[in-house]
């Protein structure tokens, strides 16, 4: 025979044999998966800066941002990343009770958040098409919204599984698991997305 | 050898035995790693036939100087078209999806990939993306190239072009949930006998691919939600009037497709460190050479794209950077050609379709990753940049390197996949009028180059017209080559003669299960007792 194996063939045993060895690797997944979003942002923020290095003046006038409100989201988005954590450590101490209660907590940061991005928005006076740099300030923001809103969908989702007991326990909580990196990984998004944009305009 | 007879309830798979499958089983949401990779290979072939077709429509144009069979706007649509069609949704996912899908697990030992659902997904994703292309002829078609630089993409057919991004999108999407599906399939469901340096060559070139694909995909997605929301959303990102910059967009779209022609060809340089071996009947020479230059091309790969853009207004030291690196990601390429070359010599070579279109990938291969170097000197570049010598360069390690990589590992592998041997005078002929076909309509086409005639054009001068008839009759012949393939390949899956499980006597795994494999493709998984290449070695303990 050719072939480099020896098949020791028992039919009886085959069936059962086939799921032993069947490994749950969505977390490793979600994360090479959120590598490759980051590029995406990360060429965004290339643009960004190119653009901003080329620009005269940046913001040019008239297309001038606001510090205060940013800021105090950045800080809501910052301590919710702790939160979300309390409830994974909940769930692995078998404390659905705790898991809910810092998830709920942290799907209202993360609601405000996005209140206070459209608030922002309404408040600018200067729409996505005024000027290059109004084109890239809504569109980074914007494609770093639509990310905490999916994120954010991944914790209800989280929130409403939770609610069948046995769901979720110390045992089994991948889901919660990934909901939790996700929302970390929008945070560290919004981190170097509010330091370039905000912060650098302090300089 | 005995194999157990597993039926798809046994192990709560509602599909019965491969044997019984019906043929709409492949059009369903079906998580089986080998009815996904089959479901890439026929629609990429299918998608390869329409991209033919329109090539040919070019041709039949180009045999006059004049602009008289279609119009010159239809004939930008046909050309922007036939690119992507032949990049996008034939050599790629045939390649990758196709090849990878059905190879890597059986390769490794593995019963299905690592996520078997979202690997359904990702195929079906490039369902709306072929449909796009295809609905966006009723709206005149993408005219801007396939590589839709602004301005030309922002003024020519935005609905057809705003389609052409959506359909690059999701096939991107496709890509990037494949290759991570690949990455984690490598890494931790290989069999435990199977240590990184006894892993077949194709699965490395497959790793190095997926990891590309990871990395560079996505900023191409990000280049073309500008673009899009250039065209219809009223931004000027690539609009120098308002102080956009058109060349930005040329980095974030070079930065993915200098890397997206090594998505075409590290899987196809995995099938021949496969096809060579088996048919040299010798083990591969410089196994770690092989495996490791893969990765160092993605690495180098990475750096390079500036070369597509030695007249964009670029500075003098950005071009000698890009040339410089340019030059230096050749020497891996050049260590593989060795390497085969090496593997071939004083072997005993069977010279079956499979090996034929091997032999004939590597002399089309080495002229063209010639034409590359001549290109990547900036000081040639400048003057025969968007001429057809470069079209001669990328059709040369296009056709006569992916295509024909293809081919052999359809000749190699249609065995396993399908149960039944293909015949083999046929693929001679296939492969004859092919290396024939090629040559005559690519050859000429450097000259072409040389002399100045630009690319992208439906009229010419007409002191070019000779060299082009015989380009355009080189077409028909590739065109007229299709068929034996064709017949054979419809004829011999349903009445070739049976294949056993290792018709060619090969070593990989995929060979030790049956043709086509069980479901979850052994009954007992196997156990490495050689290495993949000990041809003609007596079996020793395998390294790790
Ligand atoms: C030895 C390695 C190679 C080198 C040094 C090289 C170099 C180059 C250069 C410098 C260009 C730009 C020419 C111009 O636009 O003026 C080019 C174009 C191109 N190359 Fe290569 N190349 C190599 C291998 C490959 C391979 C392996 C593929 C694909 C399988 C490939 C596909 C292409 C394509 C598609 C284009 C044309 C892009 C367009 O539409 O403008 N090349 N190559
Ligand atoms: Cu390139």
């Amino acid at each position: 025979m050719q072939g480099a194996i020896e098949p020791t063939s028992d039919t009886a045993a085959v069936a059962e044999a086939h799921h032993e060895e069947h490994h749950d690797f969505r977390v490793i997944g979600l994360i090479t998966f959120l590598c490759s979003e980051f590029l995406m942002f990360a060429g965004f923020f290339v643009i960004f800066l190119v653009y901003r290095s080329a620009a005269a003046e940046w913001p040019p006038e008239e297309t001038e941002i606001e510090l205060l409100l940013p800021a105090i989201n950045t800080i809501i988005l910052v301590a919710s990343s702790f939160v979300i954590h309390y409830g994974d450590t909940a769930v692995k101490q078998n404390n659905v009770k705790g898991l809910r209660k810092w998830y709920a907590i942290t799907a209202a940061m993360g609601a405000i958040f996005l209140a206070g991005q459209i608030y922002e928005y309404m408040n600018l006076g200067y729409g996505l098409t005024t000027n290059l740099f109004s084109n890239c300030f809504y569109l980074l923001t914007g494609f770093h919204g639509l990310h905490v809103f999916i994120g954010l969908l991944l914790i209800l989702g989280v929130l409403w599984r939770s609610r069948r007991e046995g769901h979720y326990g110390a045992e089994k909580h991948t889901g919660v698991e990934m909901a939790e990196i996700y929302w970390h990984f929008v945070d560290v998004v919004w981190i170097v997305l509010f330091s370039i944009i905000y912060l650098l305009t302090l300089v | 050898m005995a194999q157990a007879n597993i039926t798809g309830e046994m192990i709560g798979n509602s599909f019965p035995h491969p044997d019984k499958w019906k043929w709409y089983h492949y059009f369903t949401f079906n998580v089986d790693h080998k009815v996904i990779g089959i479901q890439y290979l026929v629609s990429a072939f299918f998608f390869y036939l329409v991209g033919g077709a329109m090539a040919l429509v070019m041709r039949a144009e180009l045999a006059t100087p004049s602009s008289d069979l279609v119009d010159p706007n239809f004939y930008n649509a046909l050309l922007t078209n036939h690119g992507t069609i032949m990049i996008f949704l034939w050599i790629v996912p045939g390649a990758i999806g196709g090849f990878g899908n059905y190879l890597v697990p059986l390769m490794i030992g593995a019963r299905d990939m690592a996520f078997p659902k979202l690997n359904a997904l990702a195929f079906w994703i490039t369902v709306p993306a072929g449909l796009l292309i295809v609905g966006s002829f009723f709206f005149g078609g993408a005219q801007s190239g396939w590589t839709s630089y602004p301005p030309l993409s922002l003024i020519t057919a935005n609905t057809a072009q705003s389609m052409w991004i959506l359909a690059i999108v999701c096939a991107g999407t496709s890509s990037i949930l494949g290759a991570l599906n690949f990455i984690i399939t490598i890494w931790k469901m290989r069999v435990p006998s199977m240590g990184w340096n006894d892993m077949p060559l194709f699965c490395w070139a497959i790793l190095a691919t997926s990891l590309l694909a990871l990395f560079s995909t996505p900023v191409l997605a990000a280049g073309l939600v500008l673009l899009l929301f250039d065209i219809n959303f009223g931004t000027s990102f690539f609009r120098p009037e308002n102080g956009g910059d058109v060349v930005m967009y040329q980095h974030l779209f070079w930065f993915y497709s200098h890397p997206a022609v090594y998505l075409m060809i590290l899987p196809i340089f995995g099938i021949m460190s496969e096809v060579i071996p088996v048919h040299a009947r010798k083990p591969i020479f410089g196994y770690k050479a092989i495996a490791y230059s893969s990765l160092t091309i993605c690495i180098i790969g990475l750096f390079v794209w500036v070369h597509h853009m030695f007249t964009s207004g670029t500075p003098p030291w950005m071009r000698m950077f890009f040339t410089v690196s340019t030059l230096i990601v050749a020497v891996p390429t050049g260590v593989k050609i060795f390497s085969w070359v090496a593997t071939l010599w004083g072997g005993k070579i069977r010279y079956t379709s499979a090996m034929l279109f091997a032999i004939g990938l590597l002399a089309m291969f080495v002229f063209g990753g010639l034409s590359g170097v001549t290109l990547g000197t900036a000081p040639v570049d400048i003057h025969v940049h968007d001429t057809y010598y470069v079209v001669a360069h990328f059709h040369y390690v296009l056709f006569g390197g992916s295509v024909f990589g293809i081919y052999a590992g359809l000749y190699h592998w249609f065995p396993k996949i399908t149960g039944r041997m293909l015949n083999e005078p046929l693929g001679k002929v296939h492969f004859i009028l092919t290396f024939i076909g090629t040559n005559l309509t690519f050859l000429p086409m450097h000259e072409l180059g040389l002399k100045g005639m630009p690319r992208r054009v439906a009229m010419y001068d007409p002191q070019f017209q000779y060299i082009n008839i015989i380009c355009t009759i080189g077409a028909f012949v590739l065109g007229l080559s299709i068929l034996p393939f064709l017949i054979n390949a419809i004829w011999s899956w349903s009445n070739g003669p049976k294949a056993s499980g290792n018709p060619w006597n090969a070593k990989t795994l995929e060979w030790t299960t049956d043709s086509p494999p069980i479901i979850e493709n052994w009954d007992v998984l196997p156990v490495m007792t050689e290495g993949p290449y000990a041809y003609g070695e007596e079996p020793a303990e395998v390294s790790s």
